[in-house]
């Protein structure tokens, strides 16, 4: 096994689900007390810095719906990588990783679209229109649905896991179309102005706050991430001792 | 794989009317929408293509988890898994079978919904090209779906809540390239050209993905 370079071993080593259990629970603690940390800080910073001049106080929804919208289409990347660990590595922790992922996502998902929607109606004067980029986030909330149904509705978890992460594939479509809707077709949701080529478009005072959010969220998505597949891991495990036990007594008869 | 085509095409038709019922539905659906909206003309003519193309959609969906669902149940999807050609071949075959039994009389039936909804000739053409070339995507994508759902025991519903957000693009192209051959100032060409592309991408995307899903869930 000397061949194997360290990263690789590293990475294979987790697909024993008793070391990721003891690497995952020494590492939630940090994740959640420095999302914790995060949190403070980026709220303190999105209170205390001055509204905008147009949008008054209401820009501080900006500081929630950003990051959630963020990691709705993250949360499926990490789902569709998953997926490509369970149908090309069959690595064991792959397909738990996207069975955790996929309520997370949903309720990302939703957190943007609420907030979208209460952010819309004093700026835009509704609650929705069937713009490109909300139209396209609710057929990801969609999806993230869908995919849990799937997932649900197959007893073996194996199988499940490989047939729903064919489709997670195919629906990974959506994310450059979610991505791209405010520059293909310029409806009424304002276009990208924070990853742009000559820098972003938004002011310093707006730009902390909304990243350390952002930062806060993604801990906080890795956080619930982890405890997720340690949740699903030790709920397999009660499964296959069931079924042990199930199987012993009906030796014993 | 003609001869597949055929079986397909044959056992499609003749058992219980796959394509009949198929059409039923879709009338059935476009008939409906007058009776929700108020029996105004002028309106009925505005929201026409988008109507009979929601149809389409809805009735192409309703044969979906038969696709291969008749093989599981009397096990031969496990040769045409293990036969030596492709199954993505096979897989697109029987999609085009499927299209051809199901979609293809959607797409004849709807100049005649067209009438109903008062379109004029030229709406009625444009839904009917839109129809023919958006159709065929609906069905690839769909042979995704039922590929999934093959392996649950009631399928069906399922397979419509999954495949109809996948849909929804090519129900925006199509309809818009048909309000624009009707009455836009856009021209009519870039949406329909982009419909054609995603028929393309999903005829390649479908039956390969349907095929994946098939293997796992089979084995």
């Amino acid at each position: 096994m000397s061949d194997i370079s360290p990263a690789i071993s590293r990475f294979s080593d987790l697909a024993n689900p008793t070391r990721f259990l003891a690497l995952s629970a020494r590492l939630i603690p940090w994740l959640a007390a420095i999302t914790a940390i995060l949190f403070a800080i980026g709220l303190y910073l999105s209170f205390s810095t001055e509204g905008d001049y147009q949008q008054g106080d209401t820009v501080r929804i900006m500081y929630i719906h950003v990051p959630a919208a963020w990691l709705s289409m993250m949360c499926y990347t990490i789902m569709s990588l998953s997926a490509m660990g369970t149908l090309v590595w069959r690595h064991p922790l792959a397909d738990v990783s996207a069975r955790a992922a996929a309520p997370l996502g949903a309720a990302f998902t939703l957190i943007a679209l609420v907030t979208g929607s209460l952010w819309g109606k004093p700026m835009w004067g509704t609650y929705w229109v069937w713009d490109a980029r909300l139209t396209s986030v609710f057929i990801l909330f969609l999806m993230y649905l869908g995919l849990i149904a799937l997932n649900r509705a197959m007893d073996d978890p194996s199988r499940a896991a490989r047939v729903t992460a064919v489709l997670i594939l195919v629906g990974f479509i959506n994310i450059p179309i979610i991505k791209f809707s405010v520059d293909w077709w310029n409806t009424l949701h304002q276009s990208e102005s924070l990853m742009r080529m000559d820098g972003p478009a938004i002011d310093a005072e707006f730009l902390w706050p909304l990243f350390t959010m952002a930062l806060a969220f993604t801990l906080l998505f890795f956080t619930l991430h982890l405890m997720a597949i340690r949740n699903e891991i030790w709920r397999r495990r009660i499964a296959a001792q069931r079924r042990l036990a199930a199987r012993m007594a009906a030796r014993e008869d | 794989m003609t001869a597949l085509f055929l079986r397909d095409l044959k056992l499609s038709v003749r058992a219980g009317g796959g394509a009949l019922i198929g059409i039923l539905f879709f009338l059935t659906v476009v008939a409906v929408i007058p009776f929700g909206v108020g029996p105004d003309l002028k309106l009925l003519s505005r929201i026409g293509p988008a109507i009979v193309w929601i149809g389409a959609l809805l009735s192409a969906l309703l044969g979906l988890d038969r696709l291969f669902q008749a093989e599981r149940d009397d096990g031969s999807l496990d040769l045409l898994v293990m036969q030596e050609t492709p199954l993505v071949l096979t897989v697109l075959t029987k999609c085009a079978a499927h299209w051809v039994a199901t979609g293809l009389p959607l797409v004849i039936a709807s100049p005649l919904l067209g009438l109903f909804m008062n379109m004029n000739e030229m709406a009625i053409g444009a839904t009917a090209l839109t129809l023919l070339v958006g159709t065929p995507a609906i069905t690839f994508i769909g042979a995704v779906g039922a590929a999934v759902a093959v392996a649950l025991p009631r399928g069906g519903l399922l397979v419509s809540i999954l495949v109809l957000p996948l849909a929804i693009p090519v129900l925006i192209f199509g309809v818009s390239a048909t309000y624009a051959a009707v009455e836009g100032p856009q021209p009519f060409l870039p949406p329909f050209l982009i419909l054609m592309a995603l028929t393309l991408f999903f005829a390649v995307l479908g039956p390969a993905a349907a095929a994946i899903a098939l293997r796992n869930t089979t084995d």
